[in-house]
């Protein structure tokens, strides 16, 4: 008997039909509900953290004029900010918002393979996110041991939020794990198993093939933080010592003996590496296929961009103690993490290039998506230039600690995928809701975000070559010299600045929802499938009666000799044009 | 039916392009069931909890100060007297292995369709795993309780010994116990007959997990009883 790929199986997929506002709405299995309840929970946690970020800003700033950021509760919110943002925003609406709603749209799928274990994950999420905030309410507050939780001084007694901050944290952690373990298991299966008829890996659109390699990293790097949370709260609840080794504390002995501080700095950087590309790779997918579609040419070099994507998922395995130079580790080591990290910009740059390239001769649309886009490409530039700096030993051990580092971090990994963040919604927004937005407030959201985020991070790379170290709650102006201090009173004016300008963007959203223009369906005229849907917004089940069928590429943009600009991958090869390069088929 | 030049398998470009082109196809790389895929790929993040476990066990074991206690004295088992190394890993290493013997047969018999002894043979399996459960807290007892081991602190040297072994064996053991709920639920289903339409492939879904927490025992017997 001829074997039946599954998806063509009637019976395969039981699609669970709402029956109830409850069950369409709250309690549902739709990967699209789920991708808008996964994103509107991460961006508001990240709004929390953004608020916070403000908060410590203004003790830097201006160190002498308040009393509301005691030195614990800078370091609480310092600590916050960065743990929200890196994992509870940034990773939850790349993966959990985008991932959810993209991969079936983009595939060609009905449906997440398992839509009830998707559900669970977002709710499986949304507790994590409770028991994180539930942190702020109890006594002693949330942890103040910097985002990278480092043991000793994260469990030992004068760290602000000892007594139950870091526990908090570290169930939050695991029970993130666990929801994105539960997500990534089904996005990884949809995109290997339940593709389209004509949908071959090489014909995905890049923002499919980011996603996709992110979560595989993700599901091979959270293990580490998994046992590096279990380990640790064992050390803290029962007494084990794991990563506390014998040391005085508060005047008297410790009672911990014998473990290794170091081994946590392994373990979480065997996550905390991968962690960054976890985030950065479906923005590089995400970005492709928005200056693409608004370039309207065609991705250069798209199977370059796929083995790009792929080499820094693997590189990004084998770098990780370029975060521990200063950490004490043989001198060899450094030397291999140095070559490695250092290798990992040739494929980087290489994206860089042809995106670029990408837009060499288009005919540029600069719309709000557009915009953001090629704001990334520069912050991304920027941000990865100083990431050459670091990676080299001898350059990273002066300015380890310091602003440089904020710096380049921020670039790199804060404001980059933002952008591509900002880029992502403002594109698929018609699709997702039906309506266009607002272009006015859309452009006055891109240039105050990005001139604010430069007129922030930029000036923190002169810091950090001065030497002002980070994480200090205050600086006297005898220990940094006034010019570095008004410096840092401008950022701070600037960070405000920036978190304000944020309400265009909400403003525009919410307004946009009613009284937008209706989009149509395919209103940038865009070739991917989420486009061509039966429906806008898409309902459950995306593709009505029969599944779609692709016969070409995901970029056919311009194709010379075509009536219009670009061609769908749901048509089939026209006679007597020659199709834009289409690496789905090998002969 | 006319299909698409791509579609996975109808290409017959030889060599390794041919290979490349079948595996990148459309539809679907594995010709497996989504449940089965979905399985290899959690057991393959599964796989790195318990690496980064047993490379932080060999890390501590290999810089601790104060000296590791003897597995083959720590481990013993007196019969009359005499105390016998390793006797009741021995044993439960024994069973284990056994289990996956017994689950690989009640796979062959979910393929043949056997309602009966599929269910049977999973229902031995899981008792199999009962039992290693059992000698794990007849283990965990006489080190706590005869030795004095604990998580926190351990009188025959290193204090790391007592809490990798406990963490480790523990994280293993809640495995096992998970594993033989889960086979005793799709041994009841496959009794009941609920696999009748969609096959039996959901035996070896089950069976594939359980192999992986047998793999896994192996690697720790080896690193923590025989180093």
């Amino acid at each position: 008997m001829a074997y039946v790929a599954l998806a063509d199986r009637d019976h395969e997929q039981h699609l669970h039909h709402p029956q109830s506002w409850i069950t369409r709405w709250v309690f549902c299995q739709d990967h699209k509900v789920i991708a808008i309840q996964y994103s509107i929970t991460a961006i508001a946690v990240g709004v929390v953290a953004m608020l916070l970020s403000s908060m410590f800003r203004m003790q830097l700033g201006f160190p002498d004029s308040f009393d509301l950021v005691t030195p614990d509760k800078y370091y609480q919110y310092v600590t916050m900010h960065g743990m929200i943002m890196v994992i509870y925003l940034l990773t939850a609406l790349f993966l959990g918002g985008f991932g959810n709603y993209l991969i079936p749209l983009q595939l060609g799928a009905r449906d997440m393979v398992f839509p009830f274990l998707n559900m669970l994950s977002y709710w499986v999420y949304l507790v994590s996110v409770l028991i994180l905030m539930a942190s702020f309410f109890i006594p002693g507050g949330p942890t103040g041991a910097g985002w990278t939780l480092y043991p000793p001084q994260a469990i030992s007694a004068g760290t602000p939020g000892v007594n139950g901050g870091i526990l908090l944290m570290l169930l939050s952690l695991a029970v993130f794990i666990v929801a994105f373990t539960m997500g990534g298991l089904n996005y990884v299966t949809t995109v290997l198993q339940a593709r389209c008829r004509g949908m071959t890996f090489m014909r995905m659109p890049l923002s499919v093939w980011g996603i996709f390699v992110a979560t595989v990293l993700g599901l091979l790097a959270f293990p580490a933080l998994l046992v590096a949370a279990i380990m640790m709260l064992l050390d803290n609840l029962i007494g084990t010592s794991f990563f506390m080794p014998e040391m005085l504390t508060m005047g008297g002995q410790g009672e911990h003996n014998g473990g290794s501080p170091v081994l946590f700095q392994h373990l979480f950087w065997f996550f905390g590496h991968p962690e960054v590309y976890i985030v950065a790779l479906p923005a590089f997918g995400m970005v492709s296929d928005v200056l693409s579609t608004h370039a309207r040419k065609n991705i250069f070099g798209y199977r370059m961009m796929v083995w790009a994507i792929v080499a820094i998922g693997g590189l990004s395995f084998v770098v990780w103690a370029h975060h521990m130079y200063v950490s004490g580790m043989n001198p060899y080591f450094g030397f291999f993490f140095a070559t490695t990290t250092l290798i990992i910009a040739v494929p980087t740059a290489l994206k860089v290039y042809n995106w670029v390239l990408t837009l060499w001769r288009g005919d540029i649309q600069l719309t709000v998506p557009m915009l953001f886009a090629i704001g990334f490409i520069f912050t991304f530039t920027h941000g990865g230039l100083t990431g050459l700096f670091l990676g080299n030993v001898t350059v990273d051990l002066p300015l380890s600690d310091t602003y440089f580092v904020i710096g380049h971090f921020h670039m790199v990994m804060g404001v980059s995928p933002v952008l591509v963040l900002f880029a992502a919604i403002y594109h698929w927004y018609p699709k997702i809701t039906g309506r266009m937005f607002s272009d006015t407030l859309g452009k006055w959201h891109f240039w105050c975000t990005l001139l604010g985020t430069y007129t922030v991070y930029l000036p923190m790379h002169y810091l950090g070559i001065l030497g002002v170290p980070r994480r200090y709650w205050s600086y006297g102006s005898d220990f940094i010299p006034d010019s570095a201090q008004s410096l840092n009173s401008a950022i701070t004016v600037a960070a405000i600045f920036v978190a304000a300008s944020q309400l265009f963007f909400f403003i525009n959203m919410i307004w946009s929802l009613r009284n937008g223009e209706k989009s149509g369906p395919n209103p940038w005229n865009a070739t991917t499938l989420e486009w061509q849907t039966p429906n806008t917004p898409a309902v459950h089940g995306n593709w009505g009666d029969k599944l779609p069928e692709v016969h070409r590429w995901a970029y056919d943009y311009s194709v010379p000799g075509e009536a219009r600009d670009f061609v769908p991958q749901t048509e089939p090869p026209h006679e007597g044009v020659v199709s834009g390069r289409d690496h789905g088929v090998e002969h | 039916m006319a299909h698409d030049a791509t579609t996975a398998g109808d290409d017959l470009t030889p060599g390794i392009k041919g290979i490349a082109a079948d595996w990148a196809g459309d539809r679907e790389t594995f010709h497996v069931p989504w449940g089965k895929a979905m399985m290899w790929i959690f057991l393959l993040s599964d796989t790195f909890i318990f690496t980064c476990f047993l490379t932080g066990y060999m890390n501590v074991r290999a810089s601790t100060r104060v000296a590791w206690p003897n597995p083959s004295e720590v481990f013993a088992l007196e019969v009359g007297g005499t105390p016998v190394p390793l006797l009741l890993i021995a044993i439960m290493t024994f069973v284990l292995i056994t289990s996956s013997g017994t689950m690989a047969l009640a796979v062959n018999m979910g393929y043949r369709g056997d309602r009966a002894k599929t269910a049977a043979l999973m229902f031995v399996t899981a008792a199999f795993g009962a039992i290693f459960v059992g000698m794990q807290a007849f283990e965990w007892t006489k080190l706590i309780v005869e030795e004095g081991i604990r998580p926190w602190g351990n009188p025959l040297g290193a204090p790391q010994f007592g809490s990798f072994f406990f963490m480790i064996t523990g994280f293993h053991g809640a495995h096992v116990s998970i594993g033989v709920i889960y086979l005793a639920v799709v041994a009841l289903k496959v009794l009941r007959g609920d696999y009748e339409r969609r096959g039996y492939e959901i035996v070896e879904i089950t069976g594939l997990y359980w192999h992986f927490v047998d793999l896994v025992w192996v690697f720790i017997f080896a690193f923590f009883y025989l180093w």
